[in-house]
């Protein structure tokens, strides 16, 4: 029982937890601020296993950017609280249990392929700095680079073009 | 330091509650924030990977999964700014026609 191990329990309990708040909230602004805690966690849980740049650009990226793009459009349409009916009464049961067939489905082939045995190695410095993600992105993977670019053009024009609203008609 | 069991079955943990918040939710962007929890369960199993191979690799395709889910939470969420201006509701349940 490593004090890695601990640190790693404690911030795994507080990422499912916060997973389960967003399950379970009513409250719109409650699940976006759940999922805050769960990527904040789970960034520290990057920490941990050696990838400190990717632990920083998922707290900037992610909860500092994504979920505040989620908080805004949920401010904006006013969309809290939902009434409580539900028309299909069957899906709520057959959903856990679907995901349920998925967990345990994963624990069966992690534990009789991945097992015990193999343990997280302690962190490289200079296998996760910037220097060394900078250099693999531009020299092994140029072109999903430019690609990924490509996309972010693309999702900001795509943004503007489905809010815009269109003039009026001026029609008598 | 710890065996990569644990930091993989929590990845197989939040997948599933990622998909059940998928399945169950009726609010879009509900489904959407379930959607970014299976996305970083996804990351989690990249960098442990990433970690016990020591290989870069890994923490590129973090960062292609991040860009990607940044431009696809802005297009879905422009999508149900659109969605809400012409129907006055996110509810799934209410959005039952092809018709705009």
């Amino acid at each position: 029982m490593t004090p890695e191990l601990l640190i790693f329990l404690a911030l795994a309990i507080i990422a499912v937890a916060a997973a389960a708040g967003l399950l379970f909230s009513r409250n719109t602004v409650y699940c976006a601020l759940f999922l805050i805690i769960n990527f904040t966690s789970v960034g520290v849980i990057y920490l941990i296993m050696g990838a400190p740049f990717i632990a920083l650009a998922q707290t900037a990226v992610y909860a500092g950017a994504i979920m505040v793009l989620f908080l805004f459009v949920i401010m904006l349409l006013g969309v809290e609280k939902l009434d409580r009916t539900e028309p299909l009464r069957w899906q709520r049961p057959l959903a856990v249990i679907l995901a349920a067939a998925i967990i345990l489905e994963g624990g069966y082939v992690l534990l009789t392929r991945v097992g015990l045995g193999p343990l997280t190695l302690p962190m490289n410095a200079t296998l996760s700095d910037p220097k060394t993600i900078g250099m693999a992105l531009f020299t092994r993977f140029s072109l999903p680079f430019e690609i990924t670019s490509v996309i972010l053009l693309v999702a900001a024009i795509g943004a503007v073009v489905l809010t815009r609203v269109k003039p009026a008609q001026k029609e008598e | 330091m710890f065996p990569i069991l644990f930091p993989l079955s929590l990845a197989f943990i939040l997948f599933g509650m990622g998909v059940v918040g998928f399945m169950i939710r009726k609010n879009a962007i509900v489904i959407f924030m379930s959607l970014e929890l299976m996305f970083n369960a996804a990351n989690i199993v990249f960098i442990t990977f990433a970690n016990y191979f020591q290989n870069v690799d890994g923490h590129v395709f973090v960062v292609f999964v991040m860009v990607t889910a940044a431009a696809e939470v802005a297009v879905g969420l422009a999508l149900i700014v659109s969605i809400f201006r012409s129907r006055q509701t996110i509810d799934i349940d209410q959005i039952k026609s092809l018709k705009g």
